[in-house]
């Protein structure tokens, strides 16, 4: 995911910089604005522990640099200390992204002594009960202890907050907790919309008022923090008036492996119905990355249509998001349509024209993220 | 040290210690890596990284530098880059 602020200033050079590995979209949570397929069910076949260190292999020989643990929730694979240990080996920075239920002192320990540098631990709400019914599970206890103990390990955590409607008026209390926690880096990411969280997207936004009182406090404990806690502010898209860089370009840096093999731009692409994309079981990484049709389709700017091919903008932003492109208009060649130059844009506006400040409530308006509960949602629509 | 006071030559400085500096051979550059983030750093940005946290004060690394050059005019250059490393929270003073 994009993340405005995020110290990347380098060129690629054509390299996988990045390199994230869904381990699993196995998950105990059932967070309703999951990034995983909506239909995560179908792909089972999860590499395995030699598979995967085969991948790590062949990312790092095509150059890349940070890698990512996630999932679903890595820490469900007890290979992880195994696979960290491999990592370290092959000389990438490892980070952890994860829920931390699975995760326990000895654990956290062990992938310490395996080479793993930093946890990016989520957390949905600043308190038991909201925690509870965003995430269907009482986990927050859990979390805040997972936290401390990360801390007393040394090792650097990220606390994620995946921002929407319903907790968007927590933001002071979010800060206090991560400075009572001793976190270095807190990542207010506004929810983008794709598979689950589109699913439930009216529910989800917040209105630009809330945004705005949002990033107000968040601008006050930046300069009242200073150095001492860095925040992250993830600018939720539909708000704005440009498109995200996403991913710096389709192609460009980031590389993502779906936990069964497959191999995609970023960890949403899979929703693009129309393009097919390789698997590392087929053939290896080094073809998937620079020779797959699919990954070619996007790269560069020869694709684009207008407004994007004569926009002098298109080096800034490579036309936007393709995920989103697809998914609101269609085809995803067209200009990412939160740009106002898009002749989209209407879809964006109309959107968030819609977006509510009425108090949220959880019961029954969230489609959590449970297979079934998606496929009564589904036939509740169409009946 | 208060961050905001300004570098002193006697100064000694370390890494952040979640930041990771290194050689990587395919960029055939050294690197920064750090919690969301990878910095490539040009040869004489490195030169003086490494230089600054082998060192016991930023004077002598200065020194260092200075003879590895053959110049002695390199240490405001020197300091200037230091504090900008040091406000992007790459390096911080030693306690």
């Amino acid at each position: 995911m994009p993340k405005d602020g995020s110290g990347l200033s380098l060129d690629g050079l054509g390299m996988p910089l990045w390199l994230v590995v869904e381990l699993t979209y196995k998950c105990p949570l059932k967070c309703p604005w999951c990034s995983n397929p909506v239909d995560f069910e179908r792909y089972r076949n999860e590499l395995s522990t030699e598979e995967w260190k085969d991948v790590l292999r062949q990312g790092r020989a095509l150059g890349a640099l940070q890698l990512g643990f996630t999932g679903g929730e890595p820490m469900l694979r007890p290979d992880l200390e195994e696979l960290v240990a491999e990592a370290e080996r092959l000389g990438y920075y490892t980070n952890l992204i994860t829920s931390g239920v699975g995760l326990n002192p000895e654990r956290l320990r062990a992938l310490k002594a395996a080479g793993l540098k930093q946890v990016q631990l989520s957390v949905q709400a600043p308190d038991r009960e909201l925690s509870k019914s965003l995430v269907g599970l009482d986990v927050f206890d859990h979390k805040i202890e997972i936290a401390r103990a990360i801390k007393a390990e040394g090792l650097p955590m990220v606390l994620n907050v995946p921002v929407s409607r319903y907790n968007i008026e927590r933001t002071q209390e979010f800060i206090d907790l991560a400075e009572d926690l001793g976190v270095e880096y807190v990542e207010f990411a506004n929810l983008q919309y794709y598979n689950w969280a589109l699913l439930n997207r009216a529910e989800l936004l917040p209105t630009r008022e809330q945004i705005d009182l949002s990033e107000k406090l968040v601008n006050e404990a930046r300069a009242r923090l200073g150095k001492k806690l860095t925040i992250y502010f993830v600018v939720p898209d539909y708000y704005d008036n440009r498109p995200k860089a996403c991913m710096n370009g389709w192609g460009s840096i980031h590389l993502t492996i779906a936990p069964d093999g497959t191999a995609l731009p970023c960890q949403e692409a899979r929703l693009i119905e129309t393009l097919e994309f390789p698997n590392v079981r087929e053939r290896g990484l080094a073809w998937a990355w620079r020779e797959s049709p699919a990954f070619q389709k996007f790269r560069g700017d020869s694709w684009m249509k207008e407004p994007c091919r004569s926009c002098d903008e298109k080096e800034k932003d490579f036309g936007g998001c393709r995920c989103q492109a697809f998914l609101l208009t269609g085809d995803a060649a067209n200009t990412d349509p939160v740009c106002v130059k898009s002749p989209d844009r209407g879809l964006i506006d109309e959107l968030t024209g819609c977006a509510r400040s009425d108090s949220p409530r959880c019961a029954d308006k969230l489609v959590m993220r449970d297979i079934h509960k998606r496929l009564a949602a589904a036939a509740t629509a169409k009946a | 040290m208060n961050d905001e006071t300004p570098l002193r030559p006697e100064d000694a400085v370390e890494l952040n210690p979640t930041h990771h500096f290194r050689w990587e051979e395919p960029q055939q550059a050294h690197v920064l890596l750090y919690p969301e983030g990878i910095v490539k750093l040009n040869e004489t940005a490195a030169a003086i990284i490494e230089a600054a946290i082998a060192a016991p004060t930023i004077d002598a690394a200065a020194k260092t530098i200075a003879s590895r050059y053959g110049r002695d005019d390199l240490e405001p250059k020197i300091m200037n880059f230091l504090e900008d490393a040091r406000a992007k929270g790459w390096i911080r003073v030693k306690s």
